[in-house]
């Protein structure tokens, strides 16, 4: 059947979310009311919970590439073979992952709380898609656009910091705790770069085609805001290590590369009248709406990094809930937001199936109350995150007090959680619902 | 923006960031603070094999649910017994592991590695006008 394995890939994406979102649910309750679920505990959901919400991230974006790359491009995916065999590693893979962590069989690392034998069949399916993409990509005109490029730089670069990230088995590095655990930043921070980079040029190459409008995957101001992003990619990871041991230089570089945002910042500021203006326009159709939100999302996380960024108020903020404020405002605020927008228009595409009106209210109210939970979700986390950064600071009340001080603030992040769970279950299950259909009636 | 200038521009950038990669592999950490035993090289799988990356923080880097343990062995009224005691018996928020006295040793054995290195969460700094902090210990 004419792109199925495309239309697999996103499913068990949006599944994934659902998952992920289900144990994200369990984990924030665990976290506010100790004791909740004992027969899950926290040790064992928030890796079912992270792990499940990057397999939705790359599942989805990379269902996406898969697609669109050679039906936009008219040309043949190189293997459709190969297409299928990195499918099946990944499910296989997801699948031992998931047993894994419901036996307590852990590696124990952040992101990668698998065991580490399992990084060679995730390794292989990358290997795999970055070679059935290149060979794809090079039959068409050498003149890429930039999602093209983006699409290129984030398989390379989630090769490069997977690999690195294993780097602690060799002895030169697992001997010393500092050089470790710098080396984990620096490939976390490239690795998120690296997804960026997938999603992002999803949403230009979306925007392109609702917009009809070839020109904004080339202009010149694209690929100035492609090259600076990934300069951050490279250089920017270490605003994460300021109270890390470590040589200054590496630091400060990460500073100055990261204020280099600010050039981000300031052209977004510029555009708003006029995106405002041409969102309106279009603002009716379904992935839109969601590249829009995504776009309010982009400056309030932009804002909320760039600060983070500088050491005097890192040192309040690093290890608090501010940052996982961060971490959640820009996966489910930006990446989210575009991935579902893809998900919504290529599930359209391949199945040809129209969605009933009811079926459309209940996205679109979905869509509504996404924002506004996630909203207070984003915020109850930066207040709790301020209060147990000042406390931690000045010093004077213990690690028990501080959570017991934010623990009211807490709940409302965790209800608010249930919330975008909820809202997240309006806005997917129909689309879940035309895939299923049209992948098992053909 | 022409196909040339793109690839010259990525691949200046790619290779300086190889360079750099290669510096920071070399430059870590400074006068080898951080260096592990061995008994504390097993403590770290330990650590690893019961997750406790998923509740606990390192330098800030982990889960948030308990504390950061960084300098759990050497902060004044914690140390070797407090550690021990919470691993044997767990809490209201961690569940008793049943980890067996040998794994406890190591585990305790790389905390103390640990909380050598360094100090985390940072608590005396200077801040400078450009927004650089001095830590002062």
């Amino acid at each position: 059947m004419k792109n199925k394995f495309e239309l697999l890939f996103t499913t068990l994406g949006l599944l994934s979310l659902i998952g992920g979102m289900f144990f994200g649910v369990i984990a924030s309750l665990q976290f506010v009311f100790p004791g909740f679920l004992e027969s899950i505990p926290f040790y064992k959901t928030r890796p079912l919970h992270v792990s499940l919400i990057v397999a939705w991230i790359f599942l989805s974006s990379i269902g996406g590439i898969y697609y669109y790359l050679p039906n936009y491009n008219n040309i043949k995916l190189h293997s459709r073979f190969l297409g299928i065999l990195h499918f099946s590693i990944f499910l296989f893979t997801g699948i031992l992952i998931l047993i894994c962590y419901f036996l307590g069989e852990f590696g124990g690392r952040e992101y990668w709380e698998f065991p580490p034998i399992l990084a060679i069949p995730i390794f292989v399916s990358w290997i795999i898609f970055g070679w059935n993409y290149f060979k794809t990509a090079f039959k068409t005109a050498s003149n890429w656009p930039v999602y093209m490029w983006m699409w290129a730089t984030g398989i390379f670069f989630f090769l490069f910091t997977f690999s690195e990230a294993y780097l602690w088995l060799l002895p030169q590095f697992k001997g010393n705790v500092i050089k470790e655990l710098t080396l984990q930043w620096k490939a976390y921070g490239a690795l998120v770069g690296s997804w960026n980079m997938l999603v992002y040029g999803t949403a230009i190459f979306l925007m392109e085609k609702i917009k009809k409008n070839s020109h904004i995957g080339r202009s010149k101001i694209a690929f100035l805001m492609y090259f600076l992003g990934l300069t951050n990619l490279m250089f920017g990871w270490a605003h994460h290590i300021y109270n890390v041991p470590t040589a200054m230089w590496i630091r400060y570089l990460a500073y100055l590369v990261s204020m280099s945002e600010l050039i981000i910042l300031a052209k977004i500021i510029y555009n708003w009248k006029k995106s405002l203006d041409e969102s309106v326009k279009d603002f009716n159709i379904l992935p839109y709406k969601f590249l829009v939100a995504s776009d309010i999302w982009i400056l309030l996380n932009l804002i909320l990094a760039l600060l983070l960024s500088v050491p005097a108020i890192n040192m309040y903020t690093h290890g608090t809930h501010i940052t996982v404020a961060h971490a959640m405002g820009s996966t489910i605020g930006i990446n989210t937001m575009i991935l579902l927008a893809s998900c919504l228009f290529l599930i359209d595409k391949i199945t040809k199936i129209e969605y009933t009106s009811g079926e459309i209210k209940t996205i679109k109210y979905g869509y509504t109350f996404l924002n506004i939970f996630l909203l207070i979700f984003w915020i109850s986390l930066i207040i709790a995150g301020a209060i147990k950064g000042q406390d931690v600071v000045n010093n004077t009340i213990s690690f028990k007090e501080i959570m017991t001080k934010i623990n009211p603030i807490l709940i409302v992040f965790s209800i608010s959680g249930i919330g975008v769970f909820l809202s997240i279950l309006a806005i997917t299950i129909y689309p879940i619902k035309k895939s299923l259909i049209f992948l098992f009636n053909k | 923006m022409s196909r040339k200038t793109k690839q010259i521009i990525f691949f200046a950038l790619l290779s300086q960031f190889l360079i750099y990669s290669l510096f920071v592999y070399i430059s870590i950490p400074i006068n080898n603070v951080g260096e592990l035993s061995v008994n504390s090289q097993k403590g770290k799988l330990i650590f690893q094999k019961y997750n406790c990356i998923a509740c606990h923080q390192l330098y800030g880097l982990g889960g948030y649910m308990g504390p950061d343990l960084t300098n759990v062995m050497n902060t004044k009224g914690k140390g070797k017994d407090y550690a021990k005691a919470f691993i044997t018996s767990g809490t209201a928020k961690m569940p008793n592991f049943h980890i067996p006295p040998e794994e406890i040793e190591l585990l305790v054995s790389y905390l103390e590695d640990v909380s050598k290195s360094g100090v985390s969460p940072t608590v005396d700094f200077n801040i400078n006008k450009d927004g650089t902090v001095t830590i002062n210990k």
